[in-house]
């Protein structure tokens, strides 16, 4: 049961952020970002199915979160945390095309360590 | 003569003036969700535990807590996180954004030591250190990589 929500709370957030940066980068970036021109963005992005899609994922990680919190303290769950990071980095590499590279990579398992040991 | 915004959306390229919105938009997101789930985490500690899971308690308990003013403050914060988030990923690689904000766990870190004086072991150091570094490393590659229409 535990496994299962861990795998709902990291997998929802990550699946979230990938629905959602593809279809911010389909909608594009407002051409200023000034009053009125974000406030057409914001009704854009409501109407954006990706960006829907993105809100039921963040809301399957965030009721389960709720849930493992019940069952238990949660710094147990900090490994799956940090390899949340390269999973979803891998992820963005193929299923978004991002290019990353060496370096990029290579700051991405300095960070998957680093937070494995602060939180 | 005025450039037509709809091509100046498509380009595909990070120019100059988005480069300096994504600094500012990437300090916005990093410091709104560590500072918001802070305030946010201390509010909630003030309204205490959740005592039911039946419906009319859980409502009774989301007011009590909007009450608050702390939890009102981060969950603002919070949504000014998800607003900026959102925004950034427009133009901006989402292994970019998502490994350079991982500094609010180094800043939310440092700020514990600094200000409320928290005792940080040598091996959470060792991990605000490896954070930063890895986030310094990432910082220097292109914030955008892909084509603006797959």
């Amino acid at each position: 049961m535990t496994a299962f929500l861990l795998m709902l709370v990291v997998g929802g957030g990550v699946v979230g952020d990938l629905l959602k940066a593809h279809g911010m980068r389909l909608q594009g970036a407002p051409p200023t970002l000034g009053p009125t021109a974000l406030a057409r963005f914001g009704i854009a992005t409501i109407r954006n199915a990706w960006f829907l899609l993105a809100l039921v994922a963040y809301a399957i990680s965030f009721f389960g979160f709720m849930a493992l919190l019940s069952i238990r303290d949660v710094s147990f769950a900090v490994p799956a945390t940090a390899l949340g990071y390269a999973l979803e980095t891998l992820l963005a590499r193929l299923f978004l095309h991002e290019q990353v590279s060496l370096r990029r990579w290579a700051g991405a398992a300095l960070v998957v360590a680093g937070v494995a040991l602060l939180a | 003569m005025r450039v037509p915004v709809k091509i100046a959306v498509r380009i595909p390229v990070i120019d100059s003036a988005l480069a300096g919105k994504t600094k500012i938009l990437l300090a916005i997101v990093i410091v709104s969700n560590s500072i918001g789930n802070v305030v946010l985490s201390y509010g909630m500690r003030a309204v205490g535990d959740i005592s039911s899971y039946s419906p009319a308690s859980l409502v009774s308990s989301a007011i009590a807590a909007f009450a608050n003013p702390w939890v009102l403050l981060g969950t603002t914060l919070l949504v000014l996180f998800f607003a900026a988030h959102t925004l950034l990923l427009t133009w901006a690689d989402l292994s970019y954004v998502l490994l350079v904000t991982s500094c609010g766990y180094a800043l939310v870190a440092a700020l514990g030591a600094i200000i409320l004086d928290e005792s940080i072991s040598p091996l959470r150091w060792c991990g605000i250190a490896l954070v930063s570094c890895g986030v310094a490393l990432v910082a220097s590659t292109p914030a955008s990589t892909s084509e603006g229409r797959p």
